[in-house]
């Protein structure tokens, strides 16, 4: 029964009615301060958007604003390569560690390992960018110069997002009912038949709400990518190359940019919006046609 | 139901009032207005900030829009100060001028790398991407990586400026944002080049980074060479008015010269004009 009607079994009394008008407000501030930032963007956005046709932002022979050149597509593809990259390693890397921590994991090695993945959830992402700057690109100079590349923001993101998709991956896993589980040894399956035959379609719904998580914060991550990218503005040709994430663009030109150099920066925000909005609407997708 | 509601509209009554102070107590009653230069205004901002705390009442507007609005701005009295990152040409000998700070920018490499000098047509070649290794300019056999500014810094407009390119003619492999992450990024590069304001580099070089700056047409890249003027990349930031700057104006161009000014200058990487 939604417990949003009105219900003849619970007469509204003072404090459901408050409770009620505060989340309501609540609800209503959220909404309104995500539809003010999409249109600030706009409004922002709208010196250029007005002015120049929207095809120049795919067709221009480059990236330099002052210039009158406003091509996005090479950070467009910067931002998803790095981030499928980061996703393609964390994700195999994220559920593995929670199945071990959940099933395969003796009780006294599980405690400290989840501690230490909480732990470096917490790390803040400006060191994880500092310790990529300082130790990751020079080793990965000595491979292939310049160092500053895809590779090293992949790896970096990965770090990043790994304890996300093991968190969310972990808690999803432990919330399978036991009931499930001792049917499921009850019919005599093995401990892997029994994770991939009744756990993993159990709990698909929240492992998919953590990946989808740890996408929308591998897409938005500036800081720590920033420094380890190079932000040259290209389509990477390959691991090695040099790249620049949407994101990154406006945390590096914008404290200095003015008029249409500017609003431009805010054209590259509301796309970096328009794609997690995509992202999003693609996980609604996905929950919807799971097994529940 | 009312009770909740006369709840909510107290809440309303108390936000409304709550942001009628504030705008209140903005009220100035004394205003002074700086347009121009994107390279100094930062600078003023930090200036003026300090200026109102001193002097309560005051309110000054910093606006940005390039050293040419500056002029003009202060030509046709919209500004009170203009913002010029150069100094004055031969035909705005109607305008007073007064620096606050010195801008100069210093060529920085690896300090293992043996390449003593460069001359202005090889850092050109270096950066357009004609130079690729080392070994060209008399270091070892080495890739060159070249580090270049992001779009739309002053150090970058300056860089190209003294060199004659465009920044679309540069073949950059790492782009970078502020001056501390340049030297990082040089420090962690034994065959990378780059270019960063001098005061930054001077003092990260002086506690020990391992960089090198380079000396251009033989005179040492250093703080002192760019306050005597002889260092060739390095501009004057002025402070322009139109006629001999009275009351609050005079206060501020003053106070924006003195000793207690120049650590903001200096904060921002910028060289302290010689006292005077």
């Amino acid at each position: 029964m939604p417990w949003s009607q009105r219900n003849i079994l619970f007469r509204p009394v003072l404090t459901d009615t408050l409770i009620r008008w505060i989340l309501r407000a609540g609800a209503v501030a959220s909404a309104l301060v995500m539809l003010l930032i999409l249109a600030f963007l706009l409004i922002e956005s709208w010196p250029v958007l007005y002015q120049i046709s929207p095809a120049r932002f795919i067709n221009d022979a480059s990236w330099h604003p002052l210039e009158g050149a406003y091509n996005l597509m090479p950070m467009l593809s910067g931002t998803l390569l790095a981030s499928v990259g980061a996703l393609l390693l964390a994700v195999p890397l994220g559920i593995a560690s929670a199945l071990f921590l959940v099933f395969y994991a003796p009780a006294s090695l599980a405690l400290p390992y989840q501690r230490l993945i909480e732990l470096l959830a917490g790390i803040p992402s400006v060191v994880f960018g500092f310790w990529g700057l300082t130790t990751l690109v020079p080793l990965i100079n000595q491979l292939h110069p310049p160092g500053a590349s895809l590779l090293a923001a992949i790896l970096v993101l990965t770090l990043m997002i790994l304890p996300t998709i093991t968190l969310t991956a972990y808690s999803a896993l432990k919330a399978v009912p036991d009931e499930f589980l001792h049917g499921a040894a009850a019919l005599g399956l093995s401990r892997w038949g029994m994770i991939y035959g009744v756990v993993f379609p159990a709990a698909r719904a929240g492992i998919v709400a953590g990946i989808v998580l740890a996408a929308g914060r591998a897409i938005g991550e500036t800081m720590a990518v920033l420094m380890v990218a190079g932000n040259v503005v290209q389509h990477p040709q390959g691991l090695f190359d040099p790249m620049r994430t949407l994101a990154a663009n406006i945390a590096l030109e914008m404290a200095y940019a003015m008029g249409d150099h500017r609003a431009v920066l805010f054209v590259s925000g509301l796309l970096l919006m328009l794609l997690v909005m995509l992202l999003s609407a693609m996980a609604g997708r996905m929950g919807k046609n799971q097994y529940a | 139901m009312i009770k909740s509601k006369r709840f909510l509209l107290l809440g309303l009554v108390f936000f409304i009032v709550g942001f009628g102070w504030l705008a209140g107590a903005n009220a100035a009653s004394q205003r002074l207005v700086l347009t121009g230069s994107s390279t100094v205004a930062p600078l003023v901002g930090e200036i003026a900030r300090q200026f109102e705390s001193i002097h309560p009442g005051v309110r000054i507007d910093v606006q940005t829009g390039g050293s040419a609005r500056g002029i003009n701005d202060t030509r046709n009295g919209i500004a009170n100060i203009g913002m010029v990152s150069r100094a004055l040409k031969a035909n705005e000998n109607d305008l007073h001028a007064y620096t606050i700070a010195l801008d100069g920018i210093s060529v920085i490499f690896h300090a293992n790398n043996p390449v003593a000098t460069l001359s202005k047509q090889q850092i050109a070649d270096i950066y357009t991407g004609k130079i690729t290794n080392w070994k060209s300019v008399g270091g070892p056999d080495a890739r060159i990586t070249v580090v270049n500014k992001a779009e739309g810094r002053s150090t970058l407009e300056l860089f190209l400026h003294y060199f004659q390119l465009r920044n679309s003619q540069i073949k950059p492999h790492i782009i970078i944002g502020d001056n501390p992450q340049g030297i990082k990024t040089v420090t962690g590069n034994p065959h990378a080049i780059g270019y960063v304001s001098i005061g930054a580099a001077e003092f990260e070089a002086e506690r020990g980074a391992p960089i090198r700056l380079l000396a251009l047409d033989g005179i040492a890249a250093s703080v002192a060479n760019v306050q005597r003027g002889t260092f060739p990349l390095s501009r004057p930031l002025n402070l322009i008015t139109t006629q001999v700057p009275q009351g609050l104006a005079q206060r501020f161009i003053t106070f924006a010269r003195s000793q207690q000014a120049h650590a903001l200058v200096a904060a921002q990487y910028f060289v302290p004009a010689g006292a005077d």
